[in-house]
């Protein structure tokens, strides 16, 4: 466990998580969901957790964010709120 | 009421960052979680009682078979729900749309999608396969495939895809997966001991009762893989047609 790349992996997971929330476009939000859980599976492969890290590479990073992406196109794609 | 929600936010959260105060520093031996009976015979009995050097992989499919039995059904009752919510079967498209070849993406696509596709799903069986020996197992291998199918859908279009893995064909899949985890629970129970106890499989399956233990987990391993691969591409392939499953993205 290297300190400076925990530091560095949790200020990008952050920084996704807020700008996930904040983005008025959906397709975009949902690209950068994915990208905060390919974050949580580094933080996970190399914390030694590595049947967990795979799971929310293949599930998390990957399928959910290609299902997310066709939900988007079936609604509207920018955000009211 | 933004405020009110501000407050609550930061109340909660400085609750939780104190809390972090009493959990055990990272790989304590003696935190709570590593520190029990249980734990200990994982860790130091796992190899020999079950002969997988997996141990994630041991507990999951083995010790705690009960509990990856009934995630596959949440699996498979989540793809139920949602064929039950979105599957549109008045088909108020316009005839056109059924026999619309050309619902893929471009040439380049299709070329680099039928380049990776043979190397996404050999890698996938591979992670079902010798998911009790390195990192992986059913879901993981099962979701790879479920993406290898939806990645078909996405390059060649979903009429192309169900050509391969029709709708019917998805829920038999599905149903299989399942039969197989719970048959193998019911074998147990017809041999003479516990539903899911795999050692007393050793008299159908060749080596002794540790190796019918390990071969079991890879039986357990593939019914997961079954019903995960199915429900993901049924799951992507209704949310992305509103439930038609007509045409795709």
């Amino acid at each position: 466990m290297i300190w400076q790349f925990d530091i560095i992996i949790l200020i990008f997971l952050v920084v996704a998580a807020i700008v996930s929330l904040r983005l008025k476009d959906l397709l975009g939000a949902s690209m950068v969901f994915g990208i905060y859980s390919f974050l949580i599976c580094l933080l996970w492969a190399e914390m030694g957790a590595v049947d967990v890290a795979f799971t929310e590479a293949a599930v998390g990073a990957g399928v959910s964010t290609v299902i997310m992406i066709a939900t988007v196109f079936s609604t509207t794609r920018r955000s009211k709120d | 009421m933004k405020v009110f929600g501000l407050i609550a936010v930061f109340v909660v959260g400085l609750l939780l960052l104190s809390a972090t105060q009493d959990f055990p520093s990272w790989g304590d031996p003696r935190s709570a979680a590593s520190d029990g009976e249980v734990s200990s015979f994982y860790i130091e009995k796992t190899e020999s009682v079950t002969k997988v050097p997996n141990m994630v992989t041991a507990v999951l499919a083995d010790f705690r078979g009960y509990d990856t039995m009934f995630e596959t059904v949440v699996i498979f009752i989540a793809g139920i729900g949602i064929i039950a919510v979105l599957r549109n079967f008045e088909g108020t498209d316009s005839p056109s749309d059924n026999d619309n070849d050309d619902d893929g993406a471009g040439l380049l696509a299709r070329f680099t999608c039928s380049l990776i596709l043979p190397f996404i799903q050999i890698f996938a069986l591979y992670v079902v396969a010798h998911g009790h020996h390195s990192p992986g197992g059913g879901f993981q291998g099962g979701v790879m495939f479920g993406a290898s199918y939806i990645l078909l859908a996405l390059a060649f279009g979903l009429s192309k895809a169900k050509q391969l893995f029709s709708e019917r064909r998805t829920m038999i899949f599905a149903v299989i997966g399942i039969f197989i985890y719970v048959g193998w629970g019911v074998l147990c129970l017809l041999l003479g001991k516990e539903f899911l106890n795999y050692s007393v499989l050793d008299s159908i399956l060749p080596g002794d009762s540790m190796m019918a233990r390990s071969h079991s987990m890879l039986v357990v391993e593939i019914g997961v893989a079954f019903t995960v691969t199915a429900i993901m591409f049924s799951m992507y392939s209704n949310l992305s047609t509103r439930g038609r499953l007509s045409k795709g993205l």
